[in-house]
């Protein structure tokens, strides 16, 4: 396997589905870090068979729901003095503000702007969210 | 603050004294006269609507009270581009309650947000009316005196009625209910109502014939098939009479049938059939009158200002 050198102190976003690395990286908008970020793609995993791991040398603080929704079944551990000293399990959050787009242009959120899309999560399931305002599923 | 934005925002108990109330509205009027003497309605439709203004504006003055509004978005400064948060904060400094109906769906719940007087939705685009919901449920139970042990015909558009599940899904809380879904197979009922009905373990048909189905109904509730709503022509042309209620269907029904329609009625009740006494969708628009009454009393009594 690729080595890539452990962190001193930071976050290692671990058991991401195998090719989800860059979008978790987008929506994180892990770009306007300074510090070093690490993409590991297609890594080995006894549970998935592969998967992605992005490292990260710095504690930041990082948005679990949205990383819940585009994962839950990632770990996020927290680095300090190069051991993990927390490992956080996520699921799919209840809620989630401006995440995700309502696309029913019958939608109030589509003429007013300064709505934030929020959805609820009516299937856990199913992984079904629904627009709080219209209650249409998105898609 | 209480507000009312789709029909379960009433749990079952308020809804059963809720429907009591407006009985007893509707059999005293003059009992609440001036119950709401020096209140204000704020009755705000950024479209038209005949039935739901009306009654509304009608029912606050029965109770006493004063409105103020518009009737169309076009009279409003929403044609200027004001946000419905910004206008339910304005309208907030000059009425003690609010109706509204917008064509976009989700309105309402915003105009509940950013509110300092109790919202009723009614009507948000294709989303909810939950003052139809219980105008239908007074109307059912004033004239059958009863919630339960029926069998309930729908029939029309099934998949697109906003009415036809708001109705379904309050009426299904109710036990021993029956229900006959007469539709084109194009418009049978969403997936999600007919997982509601199974997971509320009632006892429903969906067929595709009038006709055979109606002698078996205690209520008929008879909604529009829309041109539009048909991939072509041709299947709208073949079906559409299927689903119009004339005498001579109507031949096959109980005498104490009761034919409920949510108005406006297009063509799908002919007109001969106004005349029949198991016609009772006047009746009904007149019913919704009463629930709003006992409605915005329960409301402004919350809100502590009645």
């Amino acid at each position: 396997m690729l080595s890539i050198d452990s962190i001193k102190k930071g976050v290692v976003i671990d058991h991401i589905l195998a090719g989800k690395a860059m979008q978790i990286y987008d929506h994180l908008n892990l770009e306007a870090l300074d510090c070093s970020v690490a993409i590991i793609k297609n890594a080995k995993s006894e549970k998935r068979g592969k998967k992605d791991i992005i490292k990260i040398e710095d504690r930041i603080d990082l948005d679990l729901n949205i990383l819940g929704y585009m994962d839950p079944n990632v770990t996020v551990n927290i680095i300090e003095d190069g051991v993990i000293t927390s490992k956080l399990k996520l699921s799919l959050p209840d809620t989630l503000t401006n995440v995700i787009q309502c696309k029913n242009p019958r939608c109030i959120t589509s003429v007013e702007r300064h709505l934030s899309h929020k959805f609820l999560l009516s299937d856990r399931g199913q992984k079904i969210y629904r627009c709080a305002y219209c209650e249409q599923e998105h898609k | 603050m209480r507000h009312v934005i789709e029909p379960t925002d009433l749990s079952p108990p308020e809804l059963n004294d809720l429907i009591k109330a407006a009985e007893e509205v509707r059999r005293r009027p003059e009992d609440y006269a001036g119950r709401c003497h020096g209140k204000i309605l704020a009755a705000l439709f950024y479209e038209p609507s005949t039935r739901t203004r009306l009654s509304f504006e009608s029912a606050m003055l029965a109770l006493g009270g004063g409105v103020i509004g518009f009737s169309s978005g076009d009279a409003s400064s929403a044609s200027k581009g004001e946000s419905v948060a910004d206008t339910i904060r304005t309208v907030s400094c000059y009425a003690d309650i609010c109706a509204i109906r917008h064509p976009k769906e989700g309105a309402a719940l915003v105009a509940s947000q950013f509110s300092t007087i109790p919202v009723i939705n009614a009507g948000d685009g294709g989303h909810e009316h939950p003052t139809q919901t219980y105008t239908d449920l007074l109307t059912i139970h004033s004239i059958k005196h009863r919630m339960t042990d029926m069998t309930v015909g729908f029939c029309g558009d099934l998949k697109f009625g906003r009415t036809v599940h708001s109705l379904l899904k309050a009426l299904t809380l109710y036990p021993r209910n029956r229900y006959l879904l007469v539709s084109p197979e194009e418009l049978r009922i969403p997936d999600y109502i007919r997982g509601l009905l199974k997971e509320r373990d009632c006892l429903f048909e969906e067929v595709t014939d009038l006709e055979s189905a109606i002698e078996r109904m205690d209520v008929l509730y008879m909604t529009r098939v829309q041109r539009e709503r048909f991939f072509n022509e041709e299947d709208y042309v073949r079906l559409k009479d299927s689903y119009i209620l004339d005498k001579r269907k109507l031949s096959a029904a109980k005498p104490d049938l009761t034919i409920l329609h949510p108005l406006p009625r297009v063509n799908e009740i002919a007109p001969e059939v106004d005349s029949d006494p198991r016609a009772q969708y006047f009746q009904q628009a007149r019913y919704g009158k009463f629930i709003r009454m006992a409605l915005i009393l329960k409301l402004l009594e919350e809100a502590g200002a009645c």
